[in-house]
């Protein structure tokens, strides 16, 4: 039997038997680590399994589910969540700003980009605490340097309280969903949300649009300019159609990453706080599987975030490729 | 607009960003070499200079133990990913096998999925293990990677398929097209996982928190969350920890800065 193989089969055997060495120790970590915890996850979100067992374990169907749906807590963190997706346009704009004046040929260019990407590679529980102090309302140099710029035009404007106040640029009320003139300010999400935006804005986006840029044909833009086009006419005529893809990707990475974003800045910032204002919907889970051991109603929160996750992606998806040309 | 207007313009943008980029990391610099009543005023330079602040944060906390877990923990599981992500991303992109894009859409589709989703069914996997607050619990888990078999796998797409049937013909093994063909070809595709890898689990925070009791076992970021919250105000103590936290960071991008924007530009464009 061996004999009769022709060769072209005899080496797609081998392929697979050499394919199955090689992906061997990849995919066992893959399964116990990955795609086996995804499917024992979603079975735990059924269950009132809690690690300090003083309950006895049994299957709830869909109790969890129905509980957080349910809970004036987990609404806050879910708007809370929204609300930080509020600093990703303006990262993603800022970071094309910073993109085509980069592309500009001029002298000293790879000076300016490190430095533009040293907050987003440094970034981390360091920086964290390095913010903080920069919050610090009394004490911290940003409310200093706005102190210092109101005291010289003779305003009395208060300094924002910044990591302890529950203010928010578009006034969201803290007790219910809603909005109301009295939390209408900047606080602590604004804090988290500036501190996010410089630390990403001249990251691994600005790279990419840099590189996309560097791809748009040359003759496009020469000829609109020629045809009388303005600057901004040239770039939204020609650039920006020509960054589509590349701007489809930030997105959608983006809306990946900041769904599930917030748990460092909480944990190291704010501890979700003031009034849970910053407790995000990856913070929330955190604190119930890992600091109350609720690994049943935590399993379901984790598996809300992912369906969340998942829609934001199937909608980019949807919209976000009409507008892409190829 | 006239070209030397539209320079100055630019340089100015330009400065301006950067400034901003640079001025909170001066600042941290500054206060890690001030008294600590001097952090709270406002004056920029120090009067006096207390560089014995960087050996105080030896003192008060052990930092050497936080940078060698940190490092040692690093170095591992850089070395595991690129080893299995490596041979997972040989066998998706250069041989063929029944079931291989489905196995690889498989990958690619737990990319979506939140990290929180299968940290817990993992913790509950480490205290099954015992392996809870051990170095193993730290390596093991993170040695594996999709987003490192995609990204190699995209890089060994571009090396031409003559080379494997040349060296086929001359005799060699799979083993042997794989460890003296693709792999020194794939070399700046290697490096680039493995710098990120290396980044990534440096500032790796959610999965030690966790995971780590001990005090000795604590990697930087853990380490200096405690030195923050349990020590009291010591700002200056506290931004000098944070600068040799982030030195070697800057180090590693400096000398790799190459191969890391491209690999940034690579794993997304060919995405």
């Amino acid at each position: 039997m061996t004999g009769k193989l022709r060769p072209g089969e005899a080496r797609n055997r081998r392929d697979t038997v050499a394919a199955l060495l090689f992906l061997l120790p990849n995919f066992l970590g893959f399964v116990i680590f990955t795609s086996g915890p995804v499917i024992f996850s979603l079975a735990a979100s059924f269950t009132n399994w809690n690690l300090q067992q003083t309950v006895p374990f049994r299957w709830v169907g869909f109790e969890n589910y129905g509980r957080l749906l349910a809970d004036p807590e987990f609404h806050l963190y879910a708007v809370n969540t929204a609300y930080f997706l509020l600093g990703m346009p303006l990262a993603i704009a800022g970071s094309l700003c910073l993109a085509m004046m980069l592309s500009q040929k001029l002298k000293g260019i790879v000076v300016y980009r490190t430095l533009f990407y040293l907050p987003s590679f440094t970034s981390g529980v360091a920086l964290m605490i390095l913010w903080k102090a920069l919050y610090n309302p009394d004490f911290g140099p940003v409310n200093a340097m706005i102190d210092w710029v109101t005291h010289s035009l003779h305003l009395s404007i208060a300094a924002p309280q910044w990591l302890l106040s529950t203010q928010n640029v578009l006034g969201l009320d803290v007790e219910k969903v809603g909005i109301t003139a009295k939390q209408l300010g900047i606080g602590a999400r604004d804090a988290i949300i500036i501190m996010g935006i410089w630390t990403a804005v001249g990251g691994n986006n600005m790279l990419l649009y840099l590189a996309a840029l560097t791809n748009v044909p040359q003759e496009l833009s020469e000829a609109a300019e020629l045809d009388g086009a303005g600057p901004w006419q040239v770039f939204r005529n020609v650039t920006w159609p020509q960054l589509a893809p590349t701007t489809f990707f930030i997105v959608v990475m983006s809306f990946i990453g900041g769904l599930q974003g917030g748990f460092e800045q909480a944990r190291v910032m704010t501890a979700g706080g003031p009034a849970g204002t910053t407790t995000t919907l990856a913070y929330h889970i955190y604190t119930k599987a890992f600091e109350e051991f609720q690994i049943g109603y935590a399993s379901a929160v984790s598996w809300v975030l992912f369906a969340l996750v998942f829609a934001a992606t199937a909608i980019n998806w949807k919209f976000g490729n009409r507008e892409v040309s190829y | 607009m006239a070209k030397p207007i539209r320079t100055v313009l630019i340089y100015l943008g330009l400065s301006l960003v950067a400034l901003t980029m640079l001025l909170p990391f001066l600042w941290m610099v500054l206060a890690s070499l001030k008294p600590l009543r001097e952090v709270e005023m406002l004056n920029p330079l120090p009067t006096e200079w207390h560089p014995e602040n960087y050996r105080k944060v030896f003192e008060q906390i052990p930092f050497a133990r936080y940078y060698f877990n940190s490092v040692f923990i690093s170095a591992w599981i850089t070395f595991l990913q690129c080893l299995t992500s490596c041979m997972a991303a040989f066998a998706f992109a250069r041989l063929n096998w029944k079931g291989r894009d489905g196995v690889f859409r498989l990958y690619l589709a737990t990319l979506m999925i939140p990290g929180v989703v299968t940290m817990i069914p993992n913790y509950t996997l480490m205290v099954k293990l015992h392996i809870l607050d051990s170095y193993t619990g730290l390596i093991v888990p993170a040695s594996f990677s999709a987003f490192g078999t995609f990204l190699l796998r995209q890089f060994m797409l571009t090396i031409p398929p003559a080379l494997d049937e040349a060296a086929e013909i001359d005799g060699a093994g799979r083993w042997q097209v794989f460890w003296d063909v693709i792999m020194p070809l794939a070399r700046p595709g290697i490096i680039t996982l493995g710098i990120f890898t290396f980044m990534g689990t440096y500032g790796s925070f959610f999965w030690p928190l966790i995971l780590i009791k001990s005090e000795h076992l604590r990697t930087l970021p853990i380490g200096m969350l405690f030195f923050d919250t349990n020590y009291g105000r010591q700002t200056n103590l506290i931004m000098a920890a944070s600068v040799m936290n982030i030195i070697p960071l800057i180090i590693l991008f400096v000398t790799s800065q190459k191969f890391l924007v491209k690999g940034i530009q690579l794993g997304a464009v060919k995405g």
